[in-house]
């Protein structure tokens, strides 16, 4: 069997049996759910069909300035979604080094991996670009929002200690450095445990996604490892710029600490 | 050694003029929020007066590189920082973050010594109780060979004799090595027996300066 079996329109609509199935049993045990249970279902439906047209429209078109577009708008909505899980307080400076690391981040591995490791003509091939680039972003936004938080929590939970070595003579970075380090490692921990199951306790969507439109499962591994390969480079680079700028962000000119505007 | 003019910080503190000369012992007393632990950050950088001029060997202190002058100007917090590791690598750090030469072991354990302070440099330096982290921040200090030692409250978790002794070795060893000491204590009685100026602190304000006989 070569190719992938096309689900029939009727067929999907089969598929929502699973939703009732759902929504039956709330209603039995009157978790009040309901609404919310079906805005959702609605709501991935839809958003899935307009991506699946839009890809259509950008496949077709192929424009290296439509993927760029898609490619920030991603970007935009990974910042906010930062924004939104570090719970504690990130002041300005932090959310520009927040966006400047995650565009460069993400912006210099998916152009690696595109041009060199797919070796893919021209490099902004739509079909390429965007699922690769949404990966990675995907994949550092994670990192980045772990990272900013330890980042943040450890300035100031630790904040006698970096203000002791800062009165012994240290550097905001020789201050700062347990800190940093904590923070990095918090933030790349997942991506490098996620490594270790991959292929034995879970096949991972994007090579489930190749293996079932007909690709060979050896291709399918190729491509898993080098996007996992891709995605460890993102994270990284991601992480590491968050850090390498982020933290100066608790100091002032004077190398003083300024985790709270006043004490 | 340093000088205030008209320096204010905040309501925090308000210092019209004052000196602070080389090469002696200066104590600073005053109650629980009277600016203590702010004068000494502000000698040490580690905060900028928001109006006046603080000069330090007759340089303005904001125009000198804030690092290199912490490195001259080394800080003691009044709860001592412990770092995770053996006391030998607590009591290097000073030395490491100032970007000193380490000294040998044979000084790191005659530093131990005078501060009576019985540990292997190999122990672990989480295990010392409160007064022996003190001792042993007051050693690494001691180790970096500053110009001048600003102490905030270094002896509050000793006892009297200990604290006495403690205090002895410091003087001493501001006097033989020409250092400047500035040091908050709580106790008038310990500035008048050791002290060669006594500066008082009341709500942010200077209300004596005296000469005392050490």
């Amino acid at each position: 069997m070569d190719g992938i079996v096309e689900i029939e329109l009727w067929r999907l609509a089969v598929a929502y049996i699973f939703l009732a199935m759902l929504l039956i049993i709330t209603w039995k045990l009157g978790v009040g759910r309901e609404s919310e249970i079906i805005i959702s279902v609605l709501r991935m439906t839809l958003q899935l069909f307009m991506m699946g047209y839009l890809l259509v429209f950008v496949f077709q078109t192929n424009h290296l300035l439509i993927s760029l577009g898609i490619f920030l708008l991603m970007q935009l909505f990974a910042i906010r979604n930062v924004y939104g899980r570090v719970k504690l307080k990130v002041g300005a400076r932090l959310r520009r080094v927040i966006v400047f690391s995650l565009l460069l981040g993400t912006g210099i591995p998916t152009f690696f991996f595109l041009a060199v490791v797919v070796n893919v003509e021209p490099w902004y091939e739509a079909r390429y670009f965007i699922p690769i680039a949404g990966m990675l972003i995907g994949n550092s936004m994670t990192g980045i929002a772990l990272g900013a938080e330890r980042l943040i929590n450890g300035m100031m939970v630790k904040k006698e200690w970096v203000e002791g070595a800062l009165m012994l003579g240290a550097t905001p970075l020789q201050a700062a450095r347990d800190v940093v380090n904590d923070a990095f490692n918090a933030a790349i921990l997942p991506t490098i445990n996620s490594m270790v199951g991959m292929g034995i306790i879970f096949l991972p969507g994007m090579m489930v996604g190749q293996i079932l439109s007909g690709v060979s499962p050896l291709v399918a591994i190729e491509y898993q490892i080098a996007i996992m390969l891709g995605i460890l480079g993102g994270v990284s680079l991601t992480v590491y710029l968050l850090m390498q700028f982020g933290y100066k962000t608790f100091f002032n000119r004077r190398s003083q600490l300024e985790i709270y505007p006043h004490p | 050694m340093f000088t205030f003019k008209d320096i204010r910080y905040r309501d925090i503190l308000d210092i019209e003029n004052l000196t602070i000369s080389p090469c002696r012992t200066t104590w600073i007393v005053g109650e629980s929020g009277s600016g203590k632990t702010t004068l000494l950050k502000l000698l040490n950088n580690l905060l900028t007066p928001d109006q006046g001029e603080l000069l330090y060997k007759g340089a303005d202190m904001a125009a000198l590189d804030p690092v290199q002058l912490r490195r001259e100007v080394v800080m003691l917090p009044q709860s001592p920082l412990i770092f995770p590791g053996t006391i030998k690598e607590n009591l290097l750090i000073g030395c490491r973050f100032a970007e000193k030469p380490a000294p040998a072991n044979d000084l790191l354990a005659a530093v131990l010594a005078a501060l009576k302070l019985k540990k292997d440099l190999g122990g672990n330096a989480a295990e010392l109780s409160g007064g022996e982290k003190q001792r042993l921040a007051i050693g690494r200090i001691l180790l970096m060979e500053p110009e001048v030692f600003l102490l905030d409250e270094p002896t509050s978790a000793l006892d009297n004799g200990t604290e006495e002794m403690v205090m002895q070795k410091v003087v001493e060893y501001g006097r033989q090595n020409k250092k400047t000491i500035v040091i908050i204590t709580h106790s008038p009685k310990m500035a008048r027996h050791f002290g060669e100026a006594l500066i008082t602190l009341h709500e942010g304000k200077i209300s004596g300066v005296e000469e005392v006989k050490g």
